[in-house]
């Protein structure tokens, strides 16, 4: 009745094997790719340099200018402008400017990037079955995934740096993106669907004028829980070198510096509530039909 | 005088999984039951072949599950038949390709639907013109001329800046007559089109709707399930049960030759005299007409005027006879009043009169 106690287990050997041949075939086509691969995120690696470059040589009242600008632009509410101006001065005061500036290029990167890959593929999931059956288990994975875990092959393939902080950010905070333009374009109403058929669109004239219009909100929460993901991701990808606001809070653990944490920590809260108020004011600005009617 | 506008042959519409093995099954004399229960197939559409004419309002009756909004999505082929032809001005909507139907649906056909079905986050200008600017055919200046006019003509001037969610519900289905109407369509869908709105906004809705086609004679098919609705605005009126076509003919057709017992039950409640017109009472054989003749005592009636009108007339001046006539003053025909006294009573009633 050993069978009973102990586990029928593989024998160590085979399983020792096994996990072998899988490293030594990604090895294998590590080797044979990475460089093509690397070659190929190069214009990513470019923009991500570029953008953290600028953010950092641009004198910080200007920076805030800007970002008091976009605040107006995308709110139109001088609360959120006088929140941004109050977080940033607080954040430069506390010593946490420089950081901060790589942590805004990087979050920056990672949702436009985000965005423009989880939009289409939203859409394809809204508009095909057998999209939905194969990408929700796919999203499932990378949301429950130990993000730990898919730092190692990306490393192992990119080295450390940048664009593989950026992938590691994008591949976990992309899922809430995808799925909430799928859940929003297939909510919108069967009947104005019906009426449009009816008025003679075409499938793009669809899309366009009356699923993505209406499915704005759940968009805009998809984008709006992109950028939380990618903030609280920023930590865990200064495990592979990614600089900012992650890297004294991962030294802060190391250290038991318990003051040193808590201040990025909040500094990265106080990123999140400037990006969030920004993207839901501009969110809600877009739907004026719903203020309006009380919706 | 009227043309078939629209012409529908042999057509069926079977719902499930494998709806040609099922037609075979009915084609074989299968019932719609058991069509249900054995084989698990909905039979919508029951070879329907109907007419419909030219320049009129095409009223098409009956209770939910008759498969009459079935029947009227086939028209333009929002549904795809099972099998059958659907003609309109001669080129048959069943062959059309993806192009050819897009341009069916913006230039011929448009619709106008119960639930209002207007795109909630755009404006009611916006969406007076949402037709006309999918078809890109119209330049824009001429849009937003045709956008008002249509404004104006459906009485919703002032609000073209509004939100639907801002309007009420008589207000919403006037922004979708108004976007279907600018599309200039001859064909003009309507399903339910006034069944979610309060009584008497419903009249005023059909009093616009019968003013409007007094000027435009768009061919209306209009989809109703109730009979009041039917008989005040239906040049004629096809009634399905079960997806088959039970009777198609006018008001007077309906009421008087009911084709049978459910077309009978659908009528019994009906208020006869406000629909029924004078003619349809009358004796015209010679005999009749030869031994009563009209004296100073008599009433005369125009042919055409309902019979309601006829009662309040005979009870006010008590006349010795009733005589129907056209509009030259020549003579028509007599009514009895015994005639008169049976069309105010329910059937089962009528005998006591004999």
């Amino acid at each position: 009745m050993d069978w009973l106690e102990d586990f029928p287990q593989m024998s160590r050997e085979s399983l020792r094997a096994l996990q072998k041949s899988i490293d030594l075939g990604y090895r294998e086509f590590s080797r044979n790719y990475g460089e093509a691969i690397e070659n190929f995120f190069d214009p990513l690696l470019q923009f991500l340099v570029g953008l953290e470059k600028l953010l950092l040589a641009t004198p910080w009242p200007i920076v805030i200018l800007l970002l008091a600008a976009i605040a107006w632009l995308g709110s139109r509410s001088l609360r959120v402008v006088a929140g941004v101006v109050i977080c940033m001065l607080a954040i430069g005061f506390f010593g946490m400017w420089e950081d901060t500036m790589r942590t805004l290029s990087m979050i920056t990167v990672c949702t436009l990037l985000s965005v423009a890959l989880g939009l289409p593929l939203g859409i394809l999931m809204a508009r095909s079955d057998r999209a939905r059956a194969v990408l929700t288990p796919v999203l499932d994975v990378m949301q429950t995934m130990p993000s730990f875990v898919y730092l190692i092959p990306v490393v192992m393939l990119l080295g450390i740096g940048k664009v593989p902080g950026a992938l590691a950010v994008v591949i976990y905070a992309i899922a809430p993106m995808i799925r909430l333009t799928n859940l929003g374009i297939r909510q919108v109403d069967p009947a104005v669907l019906e009426a449009a058929d009816a008025f003679g669109a075409t499938a793009w004239q669809k899309l366009r004028q009356v699923q993505l219009p209406l499915a704005l909100p759940s968009i805009f929460a998809g984008i709006n829980q992109t950028i939380m993901m990618s903030l609280a991701m920023v930590v865990i990808a200064s495990m592979i070198g990614v600089k900012g606001l992650g890297q004294p809070v991962l030294k802060a653990i190391t250290n038991q510096y318990f003051a040193m944490g808590l201040f990025n920590g909040l500094a990265i809260v106080l990123l999140a509530i400037v990006f969030d108020r920004v993207s839901q004011h501009y969110g809600k600005r877009l739907q004026k039909y719903r203020e309006e009617t009380g919706q | 005088m009227n043309t078939s506008k629209i012409t529908i042959r042999g057509l069926y519409k079977i719902f499930g999984n494998n709806p040609h093995l099922a037609l075979e099954h009915v084609r074989q004399g299968v019932d719609k039951d058991t069509l249900l229960k054995q084989h698990r197939h909905v039979l919508a559409l029951d070879n329907i072949n109907l007419d419909l004419q030219e320049r009129n309002i095409e009223v098409i009756m009956g209770l939910s599950g008759s498969g009459k909004s079935t029947l009227i999505r086939h028209l333009n082929r929002l549904l795809e038949p099972t099998t059958g032809t659907i003609h309109v001005d001669g080129d048959d909507v069943t062959t059309m390709n993806t192009r050819q139907l897009r341009r069916l649906r913006q230039h011929k056909i448009t619709m106008v639907f119960q639930k209002f079905a207007l795109l909630p986050h755009r404006t009611v200008l916006e969406n007076i013109t949402f037709g006309l600017r999918l078809s890109r055919d119209t330049p824009t200046k001429d849009i937003t001329q045709k956008a008002y006019y249509w404004l104006n003509r459906v009485d919703l001037k002032g609000v073209e800046h509004y939100y639907p969610a801002q309007l009420s519900g008589g207000m919403q289905q006037r922004v979708g007559l108004a976007r279907a109407l600018a599309t200039d369509c001859d064909i003009l869908l309507m399903d339910e089109a006034f069944s979610a709105l309060d009584p008497l906004i419903r009249t005023d809705m059909q009093d616009m709707l019968l003013d409007l086609q007094s000027e435009l004679h768009k061919t209306i098919v209009f989809i109703t399930h109730d009979l009041d609705e039917a008989l005040r605005l239906g040049d004629r009126i096809a009634i399905l049960k079960d997806g088959a076509l039970v009777q198609q003919g006018n008001a007077q057709d309906i009421l008087l030759r009911p084709a049978d017992d459910y077309v009978r039950r659908f009528v019994a409640d009906v208020n006869r005299i406000k629909v029924l017109r004078v003619e349809a009472l009358m004796q015209t054989n010679q005999d009749a007409l030869a031994t009563n003749t009209p004296d100073a005592d008599s009433l005369t009636v125009t042919a055409g005027s309902d019979v309601q009108t006829l009662i309040s007339r005979v009870l006010v001046s008590n006349p010795t006879s009733i005589w129907v006539v056209n509009d030259a003053g020549e003579k028509l025909g007599h009514i009895s009043r015994k005639a008169l006294a049976q069309t105010v009573v329910a059937e089962p009633l009528r005998a006591t009169l004999q």
